[in-house]
């Protein structure tokens, strides 16, 4: 099980895998908005994604966890 | 005569351009966001205006409201600042149409240098020369391997509806190409929703090197030198200099002169800036131009001693410029670091409550700043919370007086790139001017294995 963790304190500008998609390494899963910036946040490992913890236009902080990936 | 200025901007060109207006007796009009509402500007200036939530889209790209304070103030012009509305040439036609001055280009001309494909173009035809590349987007791989054979490797490959380095790779041969094209164009697509490409020839170890110009609405132009941005991380300027320490007094000659030449072609008028790419033989290519004050324009006035923000409104105003080209000389260097709220490693921008927060102080030294202490830097904006310029009479005693301010400018409760700026200042391949577009990938990221 993977944790897909905020690199970053922003919010959720776009969710690009949903619930159930089975994901490569490296896929992105959300794409998060700060400061003018969007980073992608990808899968460290390829898998499912069993939860999305965030929704389009969370806040979420460095560290939380946007995704769990099994 | 220009009696009363709306200021469409926040942050430090905000408080930048008001600082002018009232040393010329000129009355300001700021407007704020929810976000911006204990911004240091917004009580500098003689009246502001909440125009609406935090998002820009909602806030300072929302033009019908910014109209509408125009209308309720009363104010003869607006300045646009950079970012936002400042290139947007729908906002510059619609002032002209409501009887306002737009403190800038027309937006005919606005129009013309908004569209990579069309400013290549022009420049082209004003005899610029330009980065060997496509002259429109292309869709496939297939069309993308035909372009490649006529450019040669390596090549840049760019995004047409991108920005902030999304969507750009650069390749070495066919098989990189495709597969970067595929990936890039489908990031592209999710992105901006225009999967769509174009090449660049990627030329190798170049330099950032844009000059100044102004121009009146009489067919008079001049150039201001140039400013070298080559120290930038995630395709943003980091630290700026002026003068290059590069270019010999004849190749900054043939880029003044052409740069000149383009923009009296272009009937442009007001400030602007042309970035030019330039190699190792310093041949020059140029890259793009923008229609505005730059982020990084107080380097040019501390080494002319010029006011740009004062010129740009007696442009406005209808004014010959007084200024000759012959007249201007470069006294000293003057160097700029961007104090940006970020990890200074990642690079991920650190929003947050300030807790501390010291300027450095001195003579010669010069703080441009959007906050203060107590200040809470929300996600909403550019991450630059200033802008610290220092000049000296050499490259070398500017660099002296800039690691003295850095280390004195103190910032806590946030992140910033303080340390990564101390850690580029004494960097021997910068103290030996060896600084190039890919100086933070080269020198800076390497120390830490990124």
């Amino acid at each position: 099980m993977e944790e897909v963790k905020a690199s970053m304190a922003g919010s959720v500008w776009k969710i690009v895998a949903n619930q159930g998609d089975s994901v490569e390494e490296g896929q992105d899963i959300v794409i998060l908005e700060s400061m003018k910036m969007e980073i992608p946040i990808p899968a460290e490992a390829a898998g499912t994604v069993k939860e999305l913890k965030v929704a389009e236009g969370d806040f979420v902080n460095e560290g939380d966890i946007i995704a769990i990936v099994e | 005569m220009i009696k009363k200025i709306l200021i469409a901007n926040r942050g430090e060109i905000a408080a930048r351009i008001i600082r002018t207006c009232k040393r010329m007796n000129i009355d300001t009009v700021a407007i704020y966001s929810e976000a911006d509402e204990g911004s240091p500007y917004v009580s500098m200036a003689d009246e502001s205006f909440l125009i609406g939530p935090p998002r820009v889209n909602e806030s300072y790209l929302n033009m019908d409201k910014i109209f509408e304070v125009a209308k309720e103030a009363k104010v003869d012009a607006i300045h646009p600042g950079y970012g936002f509305l400042s290139e947007n040439d729908q906002f510059a036609k619609i002032c002209t149409e409501m009887g306002i001055v737009f403190i800038g280009p027309s937006s005919n001309v606005m129009k013309q240098m908004g569209s990579k494909i069309l400013a290549r173009k022009s420049m082209e035809q004003a005899g610029l020369p330009v980065v060997p590349g496509t002259d429109g987007a292309v869709s496939t791989a297939d069309d993308a391997l035909a372009a490649a054979e006529e450019i040669g490797y390596p090549i840049m490959l760019k995004a047409s509806a991108g920005g902030g380095g999304i969507g750009m790779q650069v390749v070495y041969s066919d098989a990189e190409l495709v597969k970067a094209f595929d990936s890039n164009s489908k990031r592209a697509l999710t992105f901006f929703g225009d999967g769509s490409m174009f090449l660049e020839k990627k030329i190798e170890n170049a330099r950032h090197i844009e000059l100044q110009i102004l121009a009146d609405h009489h067919g008079n132009a001049i150039h201001l030198f140039e400013r070298e941005c080559s120290i930038q991380r995630r395709n943003q300027k980091v630290i700026e200099e002026a003068p290059s320490t590069f270019i010999t007094e004849e190749t900054r000659k043939s880029m003044g002169d052409a740069a000149v030449r383009a923009v009296k072609m272009l009937g442009y008028t007001n400030a602007g800036t042309i970035e030019f790419l330039v190699d190792e033989q310093e041949n020059y290519y140029f890259l793009e131009m923008n229609t505005r004050i730059q982020v990084e324009h107080p380097i040019t006035e501390e080494i002319t001693g010029i006011d740009l923000v004062e010129q740009q409104i007696t442009i406005a105003n209808g004014k010959e410029l007084s200024l000759n080209q012959e007249n201007l000389v470069i006294d000293g260097h003057a160097i700029e670091a961007r104090i940006y709220a970020e990890d200074p490693v990642s690079f991920f921008p650190s929003p947050g409550r300030i807790s501390l927060f010291v300027l450095p102080e001195g003579q010669d030294i010069r703080n441009e700043t959007a906050v203060k202490e107590d200040y809470l830097v929300t996600p909403f904006y550019d991450p630059m919370i200033g802008k610290l310029i220092v000049k000296g009479n050499t490259r070398d005693d500017a660099i002296a007086l800039l690691k003295h301010a850095l280390s004195d400018y103190k910032v806590e409760g946030i992140k910033t790139n303080i340390p990564m700026l101390l850690n580029i200042v004494d960097h021997e391949q910068f103290l030996s001017g060896n600084t190039t577009t890919g100086f933070v990938e080269t020198y800076y990221l390497t120390q830490f294995n990124k």
